[in-house]
């Protein structure tokens, strides 16, 4: 390569094409293996020519760039959140799939090459934690937590757009990956020394550090953005002890975020000085400590799990009360379990490496304080189910997810348990009991209370409900895929398999793989499912809306509004006097009043920052992975030009007039009241306008 | 063979499998279970033991959950004629309870987690009545070395340990971590460059034991596997004498040989033997003393620094001084390393293994 | 118009430099706000700077037989970085009393000196840097090298960041006048300027006092 090439190529050359390898190796191994590779790269360049041709074609540039790239609005900004949760969903659970088919084929040797599946092991776990749980829990707390706390949006529109561009380029960077390949065969965790330029000098390292780092600095300032919006934005009379639990989770996530990203941070950027400037932080040779990097991770990784599961924590809580018609059972309680987990949780990060040689003194304390974060975990489980006591349960879509969570969530926490005895944990650990255990946690705990969330909150969100009968299909097939792919795999552990094997060589594991297989195309089919509900929802659209706002007779202040609700959530900000704001209005028949009183209302502009931080904060992390050192500078001083730049900016507010917004909220009333309301029994049917039948002394119609 | 040809081998051999299923789903929990389940040791033993406590005390707070469940769904259904009491939301004996089970089940988990994190923790010698046999274990990118300080040989690809007799293994790794691990026999334990962990097994009896890399280290982990053997005390003395005979002394070319990334086969073959045998055995006559630490300290190593020069009966290690050169003479009659199968030996004559190591200060 | 909350009592307390006036209470809010976000934030940059220090203090055995801190640092260099540093808050401190009353012409020129003593610093340490390197001082050498440039140079980074900050905010006012960004602007300023010099005192005790030591 010439002087000039490798100047603006940087080390990007032919060969990182993904069916490059299978021009020079005819093996049959090779040529599945780039077929493969070939497939998810056109399917990536397919998709996106796709989205772009479809924009062109249906005119929409402008109202896309207008309405939702350059839109500081929180609503919006939460469902784009979503939208790239979805995508990087869809494409790790076909990851999976390819995973376990190549393991229930996997005995002696399979289909895949061993660097393929190291790699797809690796872009598996590094999007489900950083670019789908942590985009999509992000989203529904940017949606739900100001209205559920009447605000009007978060405290920092312009740095929630900044947010969602960083994960955006995160994810970005992980896609171009597919095309320029490679991806790192490190795992989601990146240990060294094995991630180390001596031991893996290609880009997928590289593409790992970035596409982490983009997504840490993205989580830690939303942190920011949605602690001070709860501490700052509350309507009047919202007390702390008046907020719902999911703002309180989300309040508690936000703090976990805000001091259990920089771990992280720190972790993979000095990686990324080892790797770059031949630094020797965790290298084997002059002095350097691998042990270090362990402990930050996972200083890191801990919390992080617990900024996964509270939130669906805080979304089951809504859930099980609304669908009981009854008040949650024991909300100080709740309270301060959720925080007792988020303070424990900084307690225990050791117990991700019982095995590394410390004393039986620290192994011993680190299980013990794991064992402690149980009780308030096991405290929560028996609210709920105290929740629906003596209540009028209705088994919507939300709630089958909330069931099945809450059935296999115990058994998770068991094997939590078992996991945190260290003299066990010895023979468990690093192997596929472990896998079965995160698993167990994060498809029941965390995707569960996602897709509970979505069918929830979407017909606030849009305005028509979620088609149920393909809900319920979704959520059967996650419960029963769930089951069958992961139980397997802790029999598996038991019997000493490693986890990130591409094959094995015992004939006993054989038939539980191919059950976990099995188990894997039932959650290919609930992710169809899915779809299809989507597609059915937008499709009935019209019989199945929901403008009124309130289609589940809901307790909280977000059901207060319209469906889906103005760009400044409530017309006038309202004033709080108990738990279940929306209820105590409802029971008090004082819900959807005319205000006396409209005032201007001062919403934040439009602006590009999301859009140019998004754009150069990818074009350097692409520079720095591919040696491209012109592309990294031209990025980065544009970075600080628009961040400077920004500073002088003083437009930053647009009014809405008084008149418009009581003309809106009139005209909303005004259908309101013409629609019947309808008791729970016709919840689904669609009769469902969204409003509800008045509570007679507390008690659901 | 042509990909037609694999896929149509695969489909068959998937269609085998599927049958095989339900007859291996009702066996799989059965005695020929691998790991822990089937212990083969005192260790494994007891971490079966602890297993079930844990589940059984853990169960108490898990089982009310999982019976009622369905039980309150289905007595409170929105259809259903039972007591609704929508403002109902706090009970105090309930609150208690609900606090006091799992803080007792925690407390009790806790002490007894204590004591038995300490009892089995991995760098604890086991009690016996016979001294421990003392194994250097290096992690290699994919392969591991099994060094005999006491008796100055080294194998790769299969760990002979006496049976009913404790082993006690030093480990590090000559490249990046690693986890050493017999599930049959108990815990795994990291390897580090740079430091050195330890572990404490034992077998109960004579048998044949998988033993493999827990923690993923590039293309080649799945293959960093080894079968541990179990042997009674005169088999053992037996292979130590054989490997003496007919193996090759770990000098600077053979070392390289092995430092080189490859799983224990392609190592054998690098070193022209024969791997036709799936538990290709690559044995070591001589090992020089103190290459563990050398290995651990991560630098070049300096051989000519290197004594290596075997253990002799009835002397100490520090007594022996021995040239390098002479010890090349003497390993050159047994470069012709067999990878060996598995049939017993006891036949063979035993060398006084035992008595040589009592004779050790 | 004007949100706040019945039951909740309305927060008496202001930033001194602020001065936006009783009839701007909105204004204030939402500018407290601002100033609130920006020491949560401050936090999350403090575990960085925690975690590196904790790091630091685990690598210090890592020299590898390179040179250590007994061969490499200058303790009168470091001095001198410290009581720039340090002065550099006390002209901060008389910058943010001129912005209490609205002294532009003041202001300024205290703004100038803080950033002319935190070039004055930035100076020094890329030379001690240098000194390092010229003794083989170089992070590549040792884990323990390694551990120093990536705590200390960070630290230095943040004073490069607050000190663009600083220009951009002085072009701020030259375009703007002294209004109500620029000055949450400079308050937000005054609390990443302390909190560096907070972490630079950190860095002296642990990094070169507990290194000579």
């Amino acid at each position: 390569m010439s002087d000039t090439t490798s100047l603006i190529f940087g080390r990007l050359g032919w060969d990182a094409l993904p069916f490059w390898s299978m021009l020079t190796d005819h093996s049959w191994l090779s040529i599945i293996n780039g077929v493969i590779a070939t497939g998810a790269a056109g399917m990536v360049v397919l998709g996106a020519l796709a989205a772009v041709i479809l924009v062109t074609w249906l005119g929409k540039w402008r109202y896309l760039w207008s309405e939702w790239l350059t839109s500081p609005d929180h609503k919006k900004i939460g469902i784009m959140f979503i939208v790239i949760a979805l995508v990087m969903l869809a494409r790790a659970i076909v990851e999976a799939v390819f995973m376990r088919a190549q393991q229930a084929v996997g005995l002696d040797s399979g289909f895949l090459t061993a660097e393929h599946f190291g790699q797809l092991f690796t872009t598996h776990g590094t999007i489900m934690v950083f670019f789908m749980a942590m985009p999509f829990l992000t989203g529904i707390i940017n949606y739900v937590m100001p209205l559920q706390i009447g605000a009007r949006d978060l405290s920092f529109p312009v740095l929630n757009q900044v947010s969602l561009g960083l994960t955006a380029a995160g994810a970005a960077l992980v896609m171009i990956s597919l095309v320029l390949a490679p991806f790192s065969i490190g795992g989601w965790t990146g240990y060294p020394p094995f991630t180390e330029l001596a031991r893996n000098p290609g880009a997928g390292v590289d593409y790992w550090i970035w596409a982490v780092t983009l997504s840490t600095l993205s989580s830690t300032l939303t942190g920011v953005n949605f602690a001070v919006t709860i501490f700052k934005k509350r309507a009047p009379g919202m007390t702390l002890m008046r907020m719902p639990l999911f703002t309180w989770t989300a309040l508690c996530t936000a703090i976990l975020m805000i001091f259990g990203m920089p771990p992280l941070t720190v972790a993979t950027g000095l990686l990324a000085l080892d790797r770059y400037l031949d630094f020797h932080m965790f290298t084997t040779d002059l002095g350097g400590n691998m042990m270090n990097y362990v402990n930050l991770f996972w200083a890191f990784g801990h919390p992080e799990v617990y900024i996964l599961i509270l939130p669906p924590f805080g979304i089951f809580s809504e859930v099980f009360a609304t669908f009981s018609g009854k008040r949650i059972y024991g909300y100080k309680i709740l309270v301060i379990a959720t925080m007792c987990i988020a303070v424990l949780s900084f307690t225990v990060w050791l117990h991700h490496f019982f095995t590394m040689g410390q004393s039986a003194h620290i192994n011993a304390a680190f299980g013990i304080a794991t064992m402690l974060i149980g009780i308030p975990t096991g405290v929560k489980v028996y609210d709920w189910m105290l929740t629906m006591y003596r209540g009028r349960i209705r088994l919507s879509v939300p709630m089958v997810y909330a069931i099945g969570f809450i059935m296999l969530f115990v058994l998770g926490g068991m094997t939590g348990i078992i996991l945190a005895t260290p003299s066990v944990d010895y023979q468990v650990h690093n192997s596929l009991f472990l896998v079965a255990h995160f698993h167990n946690m994060l498809i029941p705990g965390l995707l569960f209370g996602m897709l509970s969330a979505t069918n929830f909150w979407f017909p606030k969100a849009t305005g028509f409900r979620l088609e149920e009968r393909w809900g319920y299909r979704a959520a059967f097939c996650w419960i029963i895929g769930f089951m069958l792919a992961f139980f397997p795999l802790y029999v598996l552990g038991m019997m000493g398999m490693p986890r990130r094997s591409v094959a094995y060589f015992e004939p006993q594991y054989v038939p539980w793989m191919i059950v976990a297989g099995i188990g894997a195309l039932a959650i290919l089919c609930a992710l169809l499912c899915l779809l299809i509900q989507l597609w059915v929802s937008i499709r009935d659209r019209h019989t199945n809306n929901v403008f009124a706002g309130d289609p589940w007779d809901g307790r909280t202040l977000e059901w207060s509004t319209a469906s889906p609700p103005p760009e400044y959530n409530f017309p006038v900000i309202p004033e709080v006097h108990s738990l279940d704001a929306f209820m105590t209005e409802k029971e008090g028949g004082r819900a959807w009043r005319v205000p006396d009183h409209y005032g201007d209302i001062e919403m934040p502009a439009n602006s590009v920052m999301g859009v140019v931080i998004g754009l150069t904060s990818l074009a350097m992390a692409f520079g720095l992975v591919w040696y491209m050192w012109w592309l990294v500078i031209a990025a980065g001083v544009i970075t600080l030009a628009a961040i400077v730049g920004r500073g002088f900016v003083r437009h930053t507010h647009r009014i809405i007039s008084a008149d418009e917004v009581r003309t809106t909220h009139e005209r909303w009333l005004e259908r309101l009241r013409q629609t019947a309301p309808i008791d729970r029994s016709r919840e689904q049917s669609t009769d469902n306008h969204g409003r509800a039948m008045p509570p007679v002394e507390g008690a659901v119609q | 063979m042509s990909v037609s040809g694999r896929i149509e081998h695969f489909l068959r051999q998937g269609s085998r499998y599927v049958l095989l299923i339900p007859m291996l789903l009702l066996s799989g929990c059965g005695s020929d279970m691998p790991g822990f389940m089937n212990p083969q040791g005192p260790i494994a033993q007891a971490q079966r033991h602890h297993f079930w406590v844990v589940i059984a005390l853990v169960m108490v707070v898990v089982i009310p959950v999982i019976i009622q469940t369905p039980l309150i769904l289905w007595r409170y259904r929105y259809r259903g004629h039972a007591v609704y009491r929508p403002k109902w939301d706090m009970s105090r004996w309930l609150d208690i309870i609900m606090w006091a089970v799992p803080l007792l089940i925690v407390a009790i988990l806790g002490v007894y987690i204590w004591r038995q994190t300490h009892e089995l923790d991995p760098y604890r010698s086991i009690a016996s009545d016979k001294p421990p046999l003392e194994i250097q274990v290096v992690g290699y990118d994919w392969k591991w070395l099994f060094i005999y300080p006491d008796q100055g040989i080294a194998t790769m690809g299969q760990l002979v340990i006496p049976a009913d007799r404790p082993i006690a293994l030093e480990l590090t790794s000559a490249t990046v971590l690693q986890s050493f691990f017999i599930p049959a026999l108990g815990s795994q334990i990291d390897v580090m460059n740079r430091m050195v962990t330890k572990l404490h097994l034992e077998a109960d009896h004579p048998g044949r034991f998988e033993g493999k890399n827990m923690q993923y280290n590039g293309e080649g982990f799945h293959h960093q596997r080894f079968i541990t053997r179990a042997v009674e005390d005169n088999a053992f003395d037996a292979f130590v004498a054989r490997t003496r005979r007919q193996g090759r002394p770990l000098d600077q070319d053979t070392y390289a040989i092995i430092a080189d990334k490859g799983d224990n086969r392609e190592t054998a073959r690098a070193l022209g033997l024969d791997t036709s045998d799936t538990d290709a055995v690559i044995r070591f006559s001589q090992v020089p003393e103190g290459l563990f630490h050398t290995i651990m300290g991560g630098s070049p190593i300096d051989w000519s620094a290197l004594n290596v020069a075997p253990p002799q009966l009835g002397t100490t290690r520090t007594s022996v001084v021995q040239t390098s050169e002479s010890d090349q003479s003497s390993s050159s009659e047994s470069t012709s390393a067999a990878p060996e199968s598995s049939e017993p030996e006891s036949a063979e004559s035993s060398s006084p293994s035992h008595e040589r190591k009592e004779a050790q200060p | 118009m004007s949100q706040r909350p019945l039951a909740l009592p309305r927060p008496q307390a202001r930033h001194p430099g602020l001065n936006l006036g009783a009839d701007h209470a909105h204004e204030a809010d939402s500018r407290e706000e601002m100033v609130f976000g920006f020491w949560v934030f401050m936090m999350s940059d403090l575990i960085i700077f925690g975690l590196l220090m904790a790091t630091y203090v685990t690598m210090l055995g890592g020299t590898a037989g390179g040179p250590g801190p007994k061969a490499l640092f200058e303790l009168k260099s470091v001095l001198i970085q410290t009581m720039l540093l340090l002065v550099s808050s006390a002209t901060f401190g008389m910058a943010s009393i001129a912005l209490k009353y609205q002294e532009k012409r003041r202001l300024v020129m205290w703004l100038l000196i803080t950033l002319a003593l935190g070039f004055a610093f930035l100076f020094f340490e890329l030379r001690d840097f240098h000194t390092m390197f010229e003794k083989g001082g170089v992070p590549s050498r040792s884990g323990y090298l390694s551990a120093f440039f990536s705590l200390v140079p960070l630290h230095g980074l943040h004073v490069a960041g607050a000190s663009v900050w600083l220009v951009a905010l002085l072009g701020q006012m030259a375009v703007h006048g002294l209004d109500a960004p620029v000055k949450t602007g400079i308050l937000r300023l005054g609390i990443l300027w302390h909190f560096l010099d907070i972490v630079w005192i950190g860095i002296f005790s642990l990094v070169y006092l507990g290194g000579l030591s």
